[in-house]
């Protein structure tokens, strides 16, 4: 049991895709502007991740290795199909606000990479937990990067107002840098200071060290 | 012509598909160590979107759009929901092509691009780009123009994230912002300053 678990929590935090691995950044950073988004885009990557996962490590032994990618690639697609289909049929405003980035699950590292890394080499079931696992840890970042720039941004949680706005006569003045795009980038590089401060195994090594002289020493 | 002349420089600083839109992250993270490889890169998604962007509005147009099929006779085929699986495979397709032509004709080009070129098949600029024309509704004259400018916008800026990072190199950064961290402030500082360009009329 502790090895499926250690599965599907090692990537949530050990292992993130995003502050780790650098992997399906680009969707992290565009849909955090509001909650409720965030929450949805995550949990249409974990679904997509996990079933993709499932189908490619069903068929591994039976997929000729040349032409791996592009089965993989129209596994995905057919799965970001239904997901878009989905949304536009019963979530018409979420799918409007996702715009093109529900599309862009294809091009997402973080799927190609665990069919690639993880789903064509083991079998199903570990493959479907570490899929979850990885769209559980994106999600995570997802909704941490959300609720700051929705809560200093615009006031609110999920739409429900939480601080008060000025110009709805109460007492906080929202910071609009917090809805723009460079917010996102330094909430997530702060996040992978505050995450390698606490874990500071994950910390990368410098490429060029600086060479500290000491008063005493003669260079 | 003005129009696209506008939309060119819409699209290189205003709607910058990395500052603005956050498409191509990954890549734009992993291979701006260095200025020269930032230019292969840079040059490999300009020629590829200026490629794929006009490819796939073609096809939009006269095959997946509602009614796109009226010319073969299906007035009231609406094929719209198989955009994404076809843009991924127009975009692998050509990107193969690509390669392979530039193999045979302009090996020198070909062995400077090295293996930039198969990577941007997963570079999700290049599918973004198609998927925006798409929403927009860009005629091809338009899309020819919006896929030139959006590469060369993800060029510059990958360009000049490399410039800036080959200098941090030589920075003392806090240990845990070493690498990853301190590149995604620097690529909010950049992102900040585009946006200078945000209020722009053209």
């Amino acid at each position: 049991m502790s090895g499926t678990g250690k599965i599907l929590i090692e990537p949530v935090i050990d292992r993130n895709p995003i502050t780790l691995q650098v992997l399906g950044v680009c969707s992290a950073l565009a849909v955090t502007t509001q909650m409720i988004p965030a929450l949805i885009m995550g949990l249409a990557l974990t679904f997509v991740i996990a079933c993709s996962s499932a189908a490619i490590s069903a068929i591994r032994n039976h997929m000729p290795g040349n032409i791996r990618i592009i089965i993989q690639m129209t596994i995905i697609a057919s799965l970001v199909i239904l997901v878009d289909q989905f949304l536009k049929a019963f979530a018409y405003d979420i799918s409007r606000q996702l715009s093109v980035f529900v599309g862009l699950i294809i091009t997402n590292c973080i799927v190609l990479g665990r069919a690639e890394a993880y789903a064509s080499s083991n079998p199903v079931v570990p493959s479907v937990l570490d899929g979850i696992g990885h769209g559980l840890g994106y999600g995570l970042v997802l909704l941490v990067v959300a609720f700051m720039r929705e809560l200093f941004g615009s006031g609110k949680l999920f739409g429900i107002e939480i601080l008060p706005l000025v110009s709805e006569g109460g007492w906080y003045v929202p910071n609009g840098l917090m809805l723009l795009a460079p917010s996102a980038f330094f909430i997530i590089g702060l996040m992978i200071w505050a995450i390698r401060a606490w874990k500071p195994a994950q910390v990368e090594k410098p490429e060029y060290q600086i060479h500290v002289v000491h008063r005493t020493e003669v260079v | 012509m003005e129009g696209l002349l506008g939309l060119f420089l819409r699209a290189v600083f205003i709607e910058n598909l990395a500052l603005a839109f956050f498409l191509g992250m990954c890549t734009f993270l992993a291979v701006s160590k260095k200025v020269e490889t930032a230019i292969g890169l840079g040059l490999a998604v300009v020629v590829v979107q200026a490629i794929t962007v006009p490819a796939n509005a073609v096809i939009y147009q006269f095959m997946l759009r509602p009614g796109a099929l009226d010319w073969a006779g299906l007035p009231d085929v609406d094929l719209s929901f198989l955009g994404l699986i076809t843009y991924i495979g127009v975009i692998a397709a050509m990107v193969q092509i690509l390669e392979m032509t530039l193999d045979r004709f302009f090996p020198a080009l070909y062995s400077a691009l090295g293996i930039f070129l198969p990577l941007i098949t997963v570079n999700c600029a290049i599918l973004g780009g198609s998927l925006f024309m798409v929403e927009r509704n860009y005629d091809l004259a338009q899309s020819v123009t919006y896929g030139l400018g959006s590469g060369v916008g993800w060029a510059l800026a990958i360009i000049a994230l490399a410039g800036i990072r080959e200098k941090l190199k030589y920075s003392d950064v806090p240990a845990g912002l070493q690498g990853l961290g301190i590149t995604f402030i620097t690529t909010g500082l950049m992102a900040m300053a585009f946006m200078a360009f945000s209020g722009i009329q053209l």
